[in-house]
């Protein structure tokens, strides 16, 4: 049951959105138990408590605007640099704005950028690919060398002059510089989903069952999508879950040479680099949003983990 | 019409009406086929000079061990090798086309409706991701343009016909749900959906336990005969084709090396490889712990296959002669339908001295197993068997 709605959602077009595939996968492999017999890879409880933590902070993010938080662009001048208080559960930051609320807001433009970021590369890495590992021939001989080119450029640096040169100027909005972020970081994790990808599908098209499918008539592409395809997600599902970690700590490091999210817009990278001069007086800042940044991440890493330990044991049952 | 035609194939060739019936065209005939990979050693000839012929409802057993090329012909006849590495020369007839020259657009349109082919590992050879019942129905629609509810029926009625119980049910559920038996059986009814004329069944039973081979086998059997198909049986196991078989033929070094209606093959067996392959079969009335006949070596390299005949390094009753000219495909004397590859056949006087002297020097050196068993160490070892 489970195998069924992880493999053949996202076989229908690649990684719909990765917010629904996090919940998915929690989902997924949380009603494990109750199909009896096919029940007995049960989620752990640190899945579990990642599912909560990301889908909590998911929602949050999603719906910022309906909660009882102030605007986190407002300013409260006797919270600057102060610790929690019972208006302000987490304090407020260098200018005085509420700190849970640029965190919640923040969020908005971490996720947007780590899943956003993810989705493109896996879309068009993934794509790449599937088409070289599967076609082979003339199309893997082009392409997986200016792969393996694009992987040889430091990626940080690659960003960077890509954000950079596509909107650093002071008049860019910040919605521009954010669909910027997202491309850069993008364009960055390319090779790495590609190859991922690529050597996913090499050892899938190897398998007798896609040979069968050609026997019995099936065009090179039908098999390439309803065959190798559905095997490959699940490898790619668990990349992109660390890829949506490193993409928001990616973002964080831009914000540090101002070419991250746009300020005033909160994210959790340019909360840190906005406020790094304070760390020293009024820790609690960093302190906060680093935290949150952390179990983000490792949530994200465990998640990935259980995803690939079981397409392996499924792997390994066949 | 089944009845009729079905008695003389399934009894092993009882009555063996002559493999070429007057005025029934074969469906495929292969002349001088050679499969040559490109390998950074050099030319591999996987597939050398092979020529054979099939009829509709007519069984060929294709013997050989691992290496000796029979999953590759069966591969290049079905088009499935990369063309890329794979070379074929020679033509293989199929209904009036030459196949070599077909490229996939071409055999796109034989695949699954005029030839299908049965894997041999039903362990990989079904996608773990997708219900077995779509695995059938995919083929059904794409090429008999069946509506989603047809296909789904013939589906059930296809795998109700591999004697899948309770097809509905199993219809919905994924290949790691079922016995290594069970898959086998999708696979043959993924296999038969589209009603294919020319079956390959490549080592269909070798991953299975032997406690379903004969159940497969048979099932096999019964749907050729139903359906009226002309099959290829890839087999290592002689005793597998044994019965099935109308017509074997024993591959060696990607060459036939003996080619016989069944019961002449058994009767009459002229190639000393054959007779390695049958006395390798472990018998039922050998005492226990006898040796099994094992063919020491190893098949020869075929980037530098040897000047002679290629069985010659391992043959026991090899002479110089067969070091040196590779003997050609003839006819047995009598029997124009019994080909085979040897110059001196098991049966000569020259290999049946060999014979002779193998068994006084096996006797000599003290390892009984070899020659003709003397009673007393086999009761004596039978009873401590018990």
């Amino acid at each position: 049951m489970t195998e069924h709605t992880e493999a053949e959602t996202p076989g229908l077009g690649l990684a719909p959105s990765l917010m629904v595939e996090a919940e998915a996968a929690g989902i997924g492999i949380g009603d494990t138990p109750p199909t009896g017999p096919g029940g007995k890879r049960k989620m752990g409880l640190g899945a579990w408590l990642a599912v909560v933590w990301l889908v909590g902070l998911l929602l949050l993010a999603i719906f910022a605007p309906l909660l009882p938080i102030p605007d986190p662009t407002k300013s409260f001048p006797e919270i600057a640099r102060k610790g929690p208080t019972a208006g302000h559960l987490l304090g407020g930051d260098a200018l005085g704005r509420d700190l849970l609320s640029r965190i919640i807001y923040g969020g908005r433009s971490s996720f947007a950028v780590g899943i956003g970021a993810v989705a493109f590369g896996l879309l068009i890495g993934g794509f790449i690919g599937l088409v070289t590992g599967f076609f082979r021939g003339r199309v893997d001989t082009i392409l997986t060398p200016v792969m393996s080119l694009l992987l040889a450029i430091p990626q940080f640096v690659l960003a960077l002059s890509l954000v950079t040169v596509l909107a650093s100027g002071d008049d860019v909005t910040s919605s521009r510089r954010l669909g910027v972020v997202i491309l850069g970081l993008g364009i960055v994790s390319i090779p790495i989903l590609g190859r991922i990808t690529r050597a996913n599908t090499l050892s899938w098209s190897e398998r007798e069952f896609v040979t069968a499918a050609k026997a019995m008539g099936a065009k090179s592409w039908r098999v390439m999508l309803r065959e190798v395809l559905p095997n490959v997600v699940p490898a790619m599902l668990s990349i992109a879950m660390l890829g949506v970690g490193v993409a928001i700590i990616a973002e964080g490091g831009l914000s540090v040479f101002g070419v991250g999210v746009q300020l005033p817009t909160p994210s959790w990278g340019n909360i840190i680099a906005e406020n790094r001069g304070n760390l020293r007086t009024s820790p609690h800042i960093i302190l906060f949003t680093s935290i949150v940044l952390f179990l983000t991440v490792l949530s994200l890493n465990y998640l990935g983990d259980v995803v690939s330990q079981r397409f392996d044991v499924r792997e390994g049952q066949l | 019409m089944s009845g009729t035609t079905g008695t003389g194939p399934v009894g092993g060739g009882a009555p063996a009406a002559p493999s070429g019936i007057p005025g029934a065209a074969p469906l495929l005939v292969v002349d001088d086929l050679s499969t040559t990979f490109s390998s950074p050693r050099g030319k591999v000839r996987a597939v050398d000079g092979v020529s054979l012929s099939l009829e509709r409802g007519r069984t060929l057993g294709i013997v050989g061990e691992s290496g000796s090329g029979k999953s590759v012909l069966s591969r290049s006849i079905m088009g499935l090798l990369p063309r890329s590495t794979a070379e074929r020369t020679g033509s293989i007839l199929f209904g009036g086309n030459d196949l070599t020259t077909f490229g996939d657009t071409e055999y796109r349109r034989l695949w699954g409706t005029e030839m299908a082919m049965i894997f041999q590992d039903p362990m990989t050879a079904l996608n773990p991701v997708m219900k077995v019942g779509h695995q059938i129905t995919e083929s059904l629609r794409h090429h008999l343009d069946m509506d989603k509810a047809t296909a789904k029926e013939t589906a059930v009625e296809l795998l109700r016909s591999v004697r899948i119980p309770e097809p509905e049910k199993r219809y919905s559920t994924y290949p790691h749900e079922m016995s290594g038996g069970m898959r086998q059986r999708v696979v043959i009814a993924v296999a038969l959906a589209c009603g294919p004329k020319l079956l390959f069944a490549d080592e269909p039973t070798t991953a299975l336990d032997v406690t379903v081979q004969a159940q497969v086998l048979d099932l096999l059997g019964v749907q050729q005969r139903e359906r009226y198909m002309a099959m290829v049986l890839v087999t290592h196991d002689l005793g597998v084709v044994a019965g099935r078989a109308d017509q074997i033929a024993v591959m060696y070094a990607g060459r036939i090396v003996e080619q016989a209606p069944t019961r002449s093959l058994f009767a009459d067996m002229k190639m000393p490889y054959t007779e390695a392959l049958l006395s390798a079969i472990p018998k039922l009335g050998d005492p226990p712990h006898t040796r099994l006949a094992a063919i020491g070596g190893r098949p020869p390299d075929l980037v530098n296959p040897p000047a002679g005949c290629p069985f010659a390094p391992r043959c026991p009753y090899a002479r110089d002669r067969c070091r040196e000219e590779r003997p050609e495909l003839r006819a047995v004397a009598g029997d124009p339908e019994h080909l085979f590859a040897c110059h001196y056949p098991v049966d000569s006087p020259e290999t049946l001295e060999t014979k002779d002297r193998l068994a006084v020097e096996a006797l000599m050196a003290g390892a009984p197993h070899l020659a003709d068993r003397p009673a007393g160490p086999a009761t004596a070892e039978g009873t401590h068997g018990r």
